[in-house]
């Protein structure tokens, strides 16, 4: 009698449980449809159904925006990520990314016309001053990882010091003007000036479909080829068609997004050819997008599959333990805030091109909604706990929240209001979480 | 027991203080191959910050480590594993967070010819070593944070056993466990002894280290109150050696 029922307790396992997917990450998910949602009918008229179709939030041109105002963020917070992994904290990314779009606009505007002769609009322009600001923003990393890694300096203090040496270091740089326009191949980095258009969109938009349905197979024989057990093979169709799905969803939407017509006939003119009569174009992916996808899967695969982001995790969970499995922690800070002030100046790229000029106060309150999005996105104050596309999604969030408010027209100070309330309830929700589930 | 070669390893005269505190107090043992040499003492009596020094996570004020005759630079954990020493923490020092493939690899991961982690190998080595020294263990890929407190231990002592280790320290290893694992941990120090290697053992408890131990060393407050040959001695002299911090024999 014993005997029988021992055998029958395989585990059974509901539809999602069969799918293996990531509870928190279907949550995420969840919550931002449900805003979505919510804001397509809040933006609509009439009768429900008519709401929710023809509310302005799901439009082809809110959906691109929502993109391109997400990437800046999103960039930082794939960094805050390892940062707060590590039981550390980084309040100065709004300053560096300032000090940053400073030096790469004065890069552009006076250094280089002024001293080495190089006209504006010269080819090089863009990407000596893209150089300029990654080496000035890892190095500012590097240095405040130096100053808590070697100095034991807490990194709340280290960079609470940078948020306002690095905002005025910025300032200085410029005398406070105003620095622009910026060349325009650096402006295409930052959103509606530099698009694939709509052909190379569905070519970038049918590549990473076969790399992501690839990598989800490849896993599955990788771990039959170890004899580990797998989910079943719907399961993992369904989750293949999910994927492909969102990917080609998102190319449809920003293709759809049309190029306004006085826009394509100055495009023909710039070439000296005539528009064509009934001539339309999309948009297509934005090159900050891909950018910031680029981002996360190196960032992904730093995580995941290097010593780097496995130390990154271990000094997490217990420092103690990395520290006597013979992991240099100290070198791991500095190489962590490294990398953040990198992801610093990438994302002062996309900002001050979007913007197209370098302004006084760009990037500023943007360390709270960097530790923002990576917070709501399940990144643990408490160390050990974080992914990489979590914090994005928490970057998209937020930005879909505000901008789903200013649409509806919501008031400046109440915005700001649910904002934070939301923060505060994302965190209450993941313990709550956490305790039913018995993971720490 | 033979004692005639040379040690694998010889502490001589280790010194080291914090603060005003000497922790340890001019301390010399010596360990052979196939030997365990259990140290005992109170709380505070300088048994793991003496073991400290030789996994490199302490360094020494004076003093100096001889691995095989030779003077051995031990001043980070990486150094020690070089001289092939592993520790198993009182604490474990386990990643909780991490499955157990990479807490037993941590910080010397398998990795594919791309230098990315090799996660399936790392995870198939790990059910190898893990048939061997608890058949038990099932929760591979979960983090460690959801075992119990005995296969925790046996995830520390498939670390420090993985690595071909010539020369393992045990601080208590047998605190949190039960009677079913304590065993398990006293045959695989039997077994390892026969491998030929040499074990510091720390404990609290006399009996257990008088079963497991060829000698036994004693200290009380940082120095060394004196080492014995396990049948030499009784367990009321052992005791009285921790106690009063005398050695009766030397007295006699």
């Amino acid at each position: 009698m014993t005997d029988t029922t021992t055998t029958q307790t395989a585990p059974k396992r509901s539809f999602l449980g069969q799918m293996e997917l990531d509870l928190r990450l279907l949550g995420m998910i969840g919550a931002f449809i449900a805003i979505c949602l919510i804001f397509q009918f809040l933006t609509g008229s009439g009768g429900f159904f008519e709401r929710l179709a023809d509310g302005r939030f799901l439009t082809p041109r809110n959906i691109f925006n929502l993109t391109i105002q997400t990437v800046s963020v999103g960039i930082m917070a794939t960094g805050m990520v390892f940062v707060i992994v590590t039981r550390h904290i980084d309040l100065s990314v709004g300053s560096i990314l300032a000090t940053c779009s400073a030096l790469m606009a004065m890069t552009q505007t006076m250094y280089l016309p002024d001293w080495l002769n190089l006209g504006l609009g010269h080819a090089a322009t863009p990407w000596v001053a893209i150089l300029v600001g990654l080496v000035a923003g890892t190095l500012i990393g590097a240095f405040h990882g130096w100053l808590i890694g070697y100095l034991t300096i807490p990194a709340f203090i280290v960079t609470l010091g940078g948020l306002l040496i690095w905002r005025n270091v910025g300032w200085f740089i410029t005398n406070g003007q105003t620095i622009g326009p910026l060349d325009s191949t650096f402006q295409s980095f930052g959103g509606i000036n530099g698009t694939l258009g709509e052909t190379w969109s569905w070519v970038v938009g049918v590549l990473a479909t076969a790399i992501a349905v690839g990598a989800i197979w490849s896993a599955r024989r990788s771990k039959l080829h170890h004899g580990f057990p797998v989910k079943p093979v719907w399961a993992e169709t369904a989750v293949s068609a999910i994927v492909a799905g969102g990917i080609l969803g998102l190319v449809a939407m920003v293709n759809a997004y049309q190029i306004p017509t006085p826009r394509l006939e100055r495009m023909f003119d710039a070439r000296g050819e005539v528009m064509p009569e009934g001539f339309s174009a999309g948009y297509g992916l934005p090159f900050s997008v891909l950018l910031l996808i680029a981002v996360a899967v190196v960032m992904t695969i730093i995580a995941q599959r290097t010593r780097l982001g496995r130390y990154i995790f271990a000094t997490g969970g217990n420092p103690d333990a990395a520290e006597l499995s013979g992991i240099n922690t100290r070198l791991l800070t500095v190489k962590i805030f490294a990398i953040m002030g990198a992801l610093c100046a990438l994302a002062a790229v996309v900002a001050s091109a979007r913007l197209t000029n370098h302004s006084n106060d760009i990037g500023t309150l943007d360390e709270l909604r960097v530790i923002a999005a990576a917070v709501i996105g399940g990144t643990a104050l408490s160390g050990g706990l974080g992914t990489i596309y979590g914090a994005i999604l928490g970057a998209l969030i937020m930005q879909s929240l505000q901008s789903g408010m200013a649409m509806v027209g919501v008031d400046s100070p109440l915005q700001n209001i649910v904002v934070g309330a939301v923060l505060v309830a994302a965190v209450l929700i993941d313990i709550i979480y956490r305790k039913r589930l018995g993971v720490r | 027991m033979d004692r005639t070669g040379t040690p694998l390893v010889e502490l001589r005269d280790i010194s080291i203080a914090f603060g005003g505190v000497k922790a340890v107090d001019h301390v010399s043992i010596d360990l052979y191959p196939g030997e365990v040499v259990g140290l005992l003492g109170h709380n505070g009596a300088g048994k793991s910050t003496l073991i400290k020094i030789l996994s490199g996570a302490y360094h020494k004020d004076s003093g100096q480590i001889l691995i095989e005759g030779k003077e051995a630079h031990i001043s980070s954990p990486r150094d020690a594993r070089r001289y092939n020493i592993e520790t198993i923490y009182q604490t474990l020092a386990l990643a909780d967070n991490l499955n157990a493939p990479a807490n037993l690899f941590l910080g010397r991961e398998l990795t594919t010819p791309l230098g990315f982690v090799d996660d399936s190998r790392m995870e198939a080595e790990t059910r190898k070593i893990m048939a061997r020294l608890n058949p038990n263990f099932q929760k591979i890929k979960e983090p460690v944070s959801a075992l119990s407190g005995g296969q925790r231990q046996s995830v520390a002592i498939a670390r420090a056993v993985y690595f071909n280790a010539k020369i393992l320290i045990m601080d208590e290893p047998t605190a949190a466990l039960g009677v079913h694992e304590t065993k398990m941990v006293a045959d695989l120090i039997q077994e390892l002894k026969k491998q030929g290697l040499g074990i510091f053992l720390i404990s609290h408890d006399t009996r257990e280290m008088l079963e497991l131990c060829d000698r036994v060393s004693v200290m009380k407050n940082g120095q060394l109150v004196g080492t014995e040959r396990v049948e030499d001695v009784t367990e009321d002299d052992i005791l009285s050696m921790i106690i009063l911090g005398k050695n009766p024999k030397a007295a006699a």
